[in-house]
């Protein structure tokens, strides 16, 4: 058998993730959860900041409310390299972000559960 | 704008967990809008044999993507599922994924039974709420679910039930029957 043959995006991306975020794996975005919720604030970035593609594709996808993981997924970048981009884009006040509450379950009521049972059923 | 006290919006984590062809992508895919999520794994030393890693000194890390899907239950409470490989080289996205997660589905083929046993531990340990879900494969035997907990040591009250995750009433069956599970465990921690 002949090795392995990558085709276009089978390959990885012209560029590397990493390089987006030149070569940081820290930032504030660190501890965000991956179901934690994020919202573009509707601020305008400092006249001195100029913002790259990824950050204004974050922005744009962020209108709404979303998971941490919807951002990784719909820009189909990995999850710590999001992080970054969020984390930076916090610091600017461009965005907010509201982490699950600590232990969710303990404090998830069984109100929430049974309505998530009811919504799962009626799928 | 900022997040309004009124309109908090509930967020809810659910894991599949189980050894590779078991059938976590169908499952997820079964209930849900899935779409691939890409995270980083610390290459592990087997991959340092592969790989040329000569003259890089920090860590090293590799893309893995994991199967991840959104429910929504309603606007303001969403469920989202995360499947990710049973193997113990995967632990350091399982610690992440599974603080305060609702509960995990342990996805089992019984002509593979071992391959749970990671997964098991794991949940057993931290005290993540789980199931067991059989998928029954059409070339598998099929076993009574009585005979899976015995095979696999399970507690009594951990639920184990016979799926299709191909089919969606199932994989829904699967999804309830954790969230109930979920939920028992709850109220008895209370009292």
């Amino acid at each position: 058998m002949s090795g392995p043959q990558w085709l276009d995006d089978e390959a990885g991306p012209v560029v590397r993730p990493y390089a987006l975020i030149r070569g940081r794996t820290r930032s504030s975005g660190d501890t965000m959860d991956v179901i934690a919720m994020v919202m573009a604030t509707g601020a305008r970035p400092a006249p001195s900041v100029v913002l790259g593609p990824e950050q204004e594709r974050i922005l744009h996808a962020t209108r709404r409310a979303v998971s941490v993981a919807d951002v990784a997924a719909d820009l189909d970048l990995p999850l710590g390299v999001v992080r970054v981009l969020l984390g930076d884009l916090k610091d600017q006040g461009l965005i907010s972000v509201r982490q699950p509450a600590p232990e969710a379950l303990p404090r998830t009521s069984d109100r929430i559960l049974k309505e998530v049972i009811n919504g799962l059923r009626a799928l | 704008m900022d997040f309004e006290p009124s309109d908090e919006p509930v967020a809810l984590k659910i894991l599949i967990a189980g050894g590779f062809g078991v059938g976590k992508t169908t499952l997820v895919g079964a209930v849900s809008e899935i779409r691939p999520l890409r995270t980083e794994e610390v290459l592990s030393d087997r991959g340092v044999g592969v790989d040329d890693l000569g003259g890089v000194e920090t860590k090293t890390t590799t893309t893995v993507a994991m199967d991840f899907g959104r429910i929504t239950i309603r606007e303001g409470l969403v469920v989202y599922l995360f499947g990710t490989p049973g193997q113990e080289r995967f632990w350091f996205m399982w610690d992440e994924l599974s603080y305060g997660a609702l509960g995990a589905v342990v996805l089992a083929d019984t002509r593979r039974l071992t391959d749970c046993f990671p997964s098991i531990d794991y949940f057993e340990q931290r005290g993540t709420p789980f199931i067991v879900a059989v998928n029954c494969f059409d070339d598998a035997q099929r076993y009574e679910p009585e005979d899976v907990r015995i095979a696999l040591d399970l507690d009594q009250d951990v639920p184990v039930l016979n799926c299709d995750a191909r089919l969606r009433s199932s994989a829904k069956t699967v999804l309830v029957t954790l969230v109930e599970h979920s939920l028992k465990k709850l109220s008895a921690s209370r009292y």
